[in-house]
């Protein structure tokens, strides 16, 4: 029972981060339709930067976020202009897998020239706090890196909201020839929005480097999660991806728990397919164009 | 925008392009060649080379059955492959060879194992349409992954085991495994042949072009995907437990790899996807080149930068794929000379000028837009 609770509790804080990671992917994929497999190596990147900055600057990396997120804003908006503007409409769904997988190695290929293949850390001071509440133990690092993730994703729902370009954005989602009849650049929106999933992937990439060590191929392990997680709270939907990471990474932590660390992997597997069985469009999934 | 009209127009070209004498000839040439060619004395690293050549180009040829004629994109083969390898290895790890050839007998067994793993996880991934059926592919092939390393009763974890060395003469070790996969590739070339042909490969390019219009034509479209997938994946299990035994060392590291995915599907986009020989080429061109430039260079870390550079190289400048391309410009370059009619708006570059719903022949129907919503 005390395995269970801690597992819970683990889980629960875990997911802020994995919530953070799949609402930028799943923003991506509701304005563009374009499921991009280099989230995972993003976060891994911004992972890195934080960990340069950390190590040649001293910067904390919870403080060195605005400066990740502005750079890998600027990358996921290259990425979007210089890779995926250029596809045809017909092959665009099929062509942009390939094409963010590509990322994704070029990605994993940079990082491992500069920085080697070795497992990184970033080794704050307060990176093995916690404390200890009725025999629970909650570690410092993850109950910040919960409540900073939540502080994004207020920021997330409020920019798509409450603003201008949010309304542009969903406009872009729910139905892309009209928004453009009504005066939507949707090229434009498409570019922000690529950075703005870059930039949570940043965000989450500092959180992701405090709390586990990291390595080139980190990635391939992040995007398998990041994949069942959007799949599960439905493609294209922010409100699913946040319950989904809550669902996905809860169940994780209890099967690491109670059954074994090698098998919690696996539980995302299992959940992917028992969604696929049940409700294919995933929990808040719409069958035609979705809202966010 | 792919019609059905489009594509049946394109199917029904490739048959009777396949009835023609070129197809046939074409194909004993190359396999002629193929056979003669080891007979030239060549040096260990070219066969060598030519060897993993010929996986590719079987695993390649196997993908476009699913990922070409059928348009469901797996990014999962790499697991196959990898369940090939352990499959074989498991066999034959505690068992003395009695002879070099007996793997090789098994390798029937191998690709039933694959295609009988690869039948619920087609049946259950195929619910899902080509991106969501790409993230559940690439999922099981992480799933895999984690397997491999973790269940280390089985698989020896992240050690791997050795399997017995193959006893053949070292002067022409690498023969009697290029002979195999020479034949497994002529099965291969040889099915998708007849599969084009078939009505078969009438279904599959059906549910490519709009799944919902095939099925409601009363194309069995589950029943065509699901077997498309196994036969494609118990191939690639095939080439897997090949490998296993050529390389005598069944290791997680590179039995369940993600770049194999990637490999083959970048072969197959190079070469042309939905075409008899588009894979092959790509697989030549390809793992040629990369071998080659592995035995000058030596393996260093540049190679995954290179590969991904590669790779959105062709995605951005070859979308359609080599064979495609040389087709069209042969076909515009007939017209422009017979001076003929404007060639239909399917060959025209979409212009952002035309809205999403209107089909290819220019057609906007009702159907139409509802299944672009559903696909989208």
């Amino acid at each position: 029972m005390h395995a269970l609770i801690q597992g819970v509790i683990f889980g629960v804080l875990t997911a802020g981060v994995y919530a953070l990671m799949a609402s930028g992917q799943t923003l991506i994929f509701g304005i563009m339709k374009v499921i991009n497999l280099a989230q995972g190596a993003m976060v891994i990147l911004g992972a890195y930067l934080a960990y340069q900055l950390f190590t040649s600057f001293g910067i904390d990396p919870f403080l060195a976020i605005p400066i990740t997120t502005v750079l890998m804003f600027g990358l996921g908006v290259a990425i979007q202009l210089v890779f995926l503007r250029p596809l045809r409409a017909q092959d665009k769904s099929e062509l942009s897998l390939l094409i963010t997988f590509a990322v994704a190695l070029l990605i994993e290929g940079v990082l491992s020239v500069t920085w080697r293949t070795t497992d990184r850390s970033i080794n704050t001071s307060y990176a093995n706090a916690s404390w200890t509440i009725l025999g629970y133990q909650i570690t410092t690092v993850r109950l910040w890196a919960f409540l900073l993730s939540l502080a994004v994703l207020g920021l997330l729902f409020l920019l798509l909201n409450r603003t201008r370009f949010g309304r542009a954005v969903r406009a872009v989602v729910q139905n892309p020839e009209s928004a453009r009849l009504l005066g939507v650049e949707a090229q434009r929106v498409s570019a922000v929005g690529f950075g703005i999933g870059a930039a949570t992937a940043a965000a989450a990439g500092s959180v992701y480097g405090l709390v586990y060590p990291f390595n080139p191929g980190s990635h391939y392990d992040l995007i398998s999660r990041l994949l069942s997680i959007v799949v599960l709270g439905g493609m294209g939907s922010v409100g699913g991806a946040v319950i989904a990471a809550v669902i996905v990474s809860t169940s994780s932590a209890i099967v690491a728990s109670t059954v074994s660390p090698a098998w919690s992997e696996m539980t995302f597997f299992v959940i992917l397919i028992l969604v696929l069985l049940v409700r294919p469009q995933g929990l808040f999934g719409t069958v035609g164009r979705g809202a966010i | 925008m792919s019609s059905v009209d489009a594509s049946v127009e394109r199917a029904s070209g490739a048959l009777r392009g396949a009835a023609a004498i070129a197809g046939p000839l074409r194909g004993a040439v190359f396999f002629g060649a193929l056979i003669v060619t080891p007979m030239f004395g060549l040096q260990h690293w070219v066969l060598n080379m030519l060897v993993f050549v010929l996986m590719f180009a079987v695993m390649s040829s196997a993908w476009n059955l699913v990922g070409g004629f059928a348009g469901y994109p797996s990014l999962g083969h790499a697991a196959f492959f990898g369940i090939g390898a352990y499959t074989i290895g498991l066999i034959f790890r505690n068992h003395a060879l009695t002879n070099g050839y007996e793997p090789f007998l098994w390798l029937p067994v191998i690709g039933l194992v694959g295609a009988l793993i690869g039948w619920p996880i087609a049946a259950i991934s195929m619910r899902t349409r080509a991106d969501v059926f790409a993230i559940v592919t690439i999922t099981f092939l992480f799933v895999v992954q984690t397997l491999a390393f973790n269940l280390r009763g089985i698989t020896g974890g992240s050690q791997g085991f050795a399997m017995p060395i193959a006893p053949f003469p070292a002067a022409t070790f690498e023969l009697p495994f290029y002979y195999v996969l020479l034949a497994l590739l002529a099965f291969t070339a040889g099915l998708t042949f007849a599969i084009i042909r078939s009505k078969l490969g009438l279904s599959l390019a059906s549910v490519r072009a709009d799944e919902d219009k095939a099925r409601g034509i009363g194309v069995p479209t589950t029943g065509v995907k699901v077997l498309a997938f196994s036969i494609s994946v118990g191939l690639t299990a095939m080439v897997g437990g090949v490998w296993a035994y050529y390389e005598s060392f069944v290791y997680p590291q590179f039995a369940v790899d993600p770049l194999i995915t990637i490999a083959i599907v970048l072969m197959t986009f190079l070469g042309g996807r939905a075409t008899l020989w588009g894979p092959i080429v790509g697989a030549f061109i390809l793992e040629g080149g990369q071998q080659y430039l592995a035995y000058e260079l030596g393996g260093s870390q540049f190679y995954l930068i290179a590969y991904a550079l590669v790779f959105l190289l062709i995605m951005l400048f070859l979308p359609r794929g080599i064979l495609p391309t040389i087709a069209e410009r042969r076909r515009q370059r007939v017209r422009r000379s017979t001076g003929g009619a404007t060639p239909p708006p399917s060959l025209l570059p979409a212009s952002p000028m035309r809205p999403a719903a209107l089909d290819g022949d220019g057609r906007t129907s009702g159907i139409n837009m509802r299944s672009a919503q559903a696909k989208s």
